[in-house]
């Protein structure tokens, strides 16, 4: 069966970011990106599904700047086949995004979409279930573990409380959480041969979806900072500071 | 303007984040009908039926939506709330999955994970776990929103007198079905409500030794939590992380034991009114942000810390 990941680039998740000084967002300007952690994850899912003989091709796509072909790449890197990079320039929102997406299923008709369940920049957690709703395909969201059985995907999900498993018709959305696995690094002879693999360049309008913001940012600020507090020297000073201080015991 | 608030509950009863999410109703202001989904779930309707400021409590009881599947609820509220000015839910796992559904079926955005009201289309959330806070203006007609109830002070359990209507509206999409689940079964407050909360990580190195934190938290009446290394090496279940991508807390005194403080970490607990961190490494970053510090090592400070808290309380 044919998979499609679909990859973010954001801010790396070392990085440490900083509002700029006028509000209207956060410093990117020679910052350093990456794969959303996320992403990662579920490529890595779908090369293991490959590697296990249920997926034979995967195709990976990402939206955004011309940039973003380096996170295509390392996709391809890491095992998958070939890339699809929408070209959108300015703010593309999650319901945009899951839009593109949409036409994307549409023309490739994968078995299996997975993304990440949130990006570690706007922290949405919107497209996988709009893309599902979209498409109207059943969604598996912050997997922990997929099973593809014949017509079916049983997904386990994290969820509030423990642990929730659901079986899926297919083709169904998938969006990864933390453990579904742990994700692989690309070896260099892989790096080098993913160059080679093919990468299809679109725009919003090749897909017949107009980009249309909805959601304006007003302005972005810094969190009101905690400052340090005091170093106790025992625990019956902190039990004493806790009681008769802080009042909170 | 006409507020529909989704309530979240486990078919027996209310989760107090509807409380939470009912506030920010209030916030924007106007009418606040809430809709229960579930199976047998009378008595949470009764509960809605009671939350302060609430005017009609809508039910729809159905097997479709016992196990709250993403499907069948996303189109269950776009029918229902088609007729709304702004659908809410709490970001619990449950408003996360169904919601973006909602809002696709609707063609509109979803605004996640607000923690503050400015105006009826304009509201406030944190992005880049929390290291920056975004005022957003949405434009769309309908107003699909979900909300961090750490972020808005619960409205009172008792004193309202709602009505109550049945809904006979059954969607079943059938594109998912219920396997099983494994819950993890606890008396311990929940984390996501509880006033005080101690959480281990690494530092921790085994899930035995998470027992000296229930000693301490069974002293105080917390809530247990953990880092996404103490979950990773698998010393305690996923859903007692806490965190940027696990849960967000705010207590009253969040008390961390052998965390090391990352950015993701204290994006979900760095709201708490008092945080005490002990750590044996006197540079860890966590103490940036602790009100109480305390260089030691754990496996000796918690024992003494059950030891000196049964002498005060
Ligand atoms: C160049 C650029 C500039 C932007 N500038 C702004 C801005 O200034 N203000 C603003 O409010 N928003 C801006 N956005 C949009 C914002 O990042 C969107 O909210 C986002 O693209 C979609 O939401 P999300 O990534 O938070 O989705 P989530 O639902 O959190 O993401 C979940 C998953 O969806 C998939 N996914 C999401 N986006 C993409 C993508 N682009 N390509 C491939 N897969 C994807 C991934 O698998 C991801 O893990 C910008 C986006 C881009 C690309
Ligand atoms: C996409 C993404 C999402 C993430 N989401 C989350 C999240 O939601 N929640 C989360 O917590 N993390 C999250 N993380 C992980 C985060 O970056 C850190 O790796 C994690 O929080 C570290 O956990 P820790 O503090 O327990 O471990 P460590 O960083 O290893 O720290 C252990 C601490 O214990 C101390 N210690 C050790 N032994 C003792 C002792 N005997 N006595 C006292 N102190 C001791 C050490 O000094 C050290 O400070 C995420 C990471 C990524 C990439």
């Amino acid at each position: 069966m044919k998979v499609l990941v679909a990859v973010k680039r954001v801010i790396d998740y070392n990085v440490k970011v900083r509002v700029k000084p006028d509000n209207t967002g956060v410093d990117l300007a020679n910052v350093k990106m990456a794969m959303n952690p996320f992403c990662e994850i579920a490529v890595e899912e779908a090369v293991r599904l490959k590697e296990k003989g249920i997926a034979n091709e995967i195709v990976v796509v990402s939206i955004g700047p011309k940039a973003c072909q380096e996170q295509i790449r390392t996709a391809l890197a890491l095992g998958a086949d070939r890339g699809i990079h929408i070209e959108a320039d300015g703010d593309v929102q999650s319901l945009d995004a899951a839009k593109l997406l949409k036409a994307v299923v549409e023309k490739e008709e994968p078995k299996l979409v997975i993304l990440g369940k949130q990006s570690i920049d706007s922290d949405n957690n919107q497209t996988g279930q709009m893309l599902a709703a979209l498409t109207g395909m059943g969604q598996g969201t912050f997997a922990s573990e997929v099973v593809v059985d014949g017509e079916k995907v049983n997904v386990t999900r994290e969820v509030d409380g423990g642990l929730m498993t659901l079986s899926l018709n297919l083709p169904a959305v998938v969006t990864t959480d933390l453990r579904l696995n742990e994700p692989r690094y690309a070896s260099l002879p892989n790096i080098m041969k993913a160059k080679k693999k093919p990468l299809d360049t679109m725009s919003p309008a090749d897909l017949g979806v107009e980009i249309a913001s909805r959601l304006t940012t007003l302005k972005v600020e810094a969190p009101a900072g905690r400052s340090a507090g005091v170093k106790v020297a025992d625990v019956a000073e902190l039990v004493d500071k806790l009681k008769n201080e802080a009042k909170v015991i | 303007m006409s507020i529909l608030v989704i309530a979240e509950h486990d078919n027996s009863s209310l989760k107090q984040a509807t409380l939470s999410v009912v506030a920010a109703a209030k916030a924007i202001g106007g009418d606040i009908d809430v809709l229960v989904a579930g199976e047998n779930c009378g008595a949470v309707a009764e509960a809605a039926a009671k939350a302060e400021g609430v005017a009609k409590v809508l039910v729809a009881d159905n097997a479709a939506y016992g196990h709250f599947l993403g499907e069948n609820l996303g189109e269950l509220v776009a029918e229902v709330g088609k007729g709304y000015s702004h659908i809410l839910s709490s970001a619990g796992t449950t408003g996360k999955d169904f919601m973006p559904r909602v809002a696709a079926l609707l063609d509109v955005a979803q605004v996640s994970d607000i923690i503050r009201v400015e105006s009826e289309d304009t509201f406030v959330r944190p992005i880049y776990a929390g290291n920056a806070i975004a005022t957003v203006k949405t434009s769309d007609s309908i107003k699909v929103v979900t909300v961090r109830p750490t972020g808005f002070d619960p409205v009172a359990a008792e004193g309202g007198s709602a009505s109550v209507e049945q809904l006979d509206v059954v969607k079943d999409a059938g594109l998912s079905s219920f396997v099983g689940e494994q819950k993890a079964e606890s008396d311990r407050p929940d984390l996501a409500s509880a006033g005080i909360v101690i959480s281990g990580g690494r530092g921790m190195q085994n899930g035995d030794n998470f027992k000296m934190l229930e000693q301490v938290a069974d002293l105080l009446g917390a809530g247990i939590g953990a880092s996404r290394a103490a979950v990773d090496a698998g010393f305690v279940p996923n859903d007692m992380q806490v965190g940027q991508t696990g849960k967000i807390v705010a207590p009253q005194l969040y008390i961390a034991v052998g965390i090391s403080g990352a950015i993701q970490h204290l994006a979900g607990m760095s709201d708490s009114k008092v945080i005490v961190a002990i750590n044996k490494d006197e540079e860890a970053p966590i103490f940036q942000v602790a009100d109480y510090g305390l260089v030691a090592d754990l496996f000796e400070a918690v024992p003494q810390l059950e030891e000196e808290l049964k002498k005060v309380l």
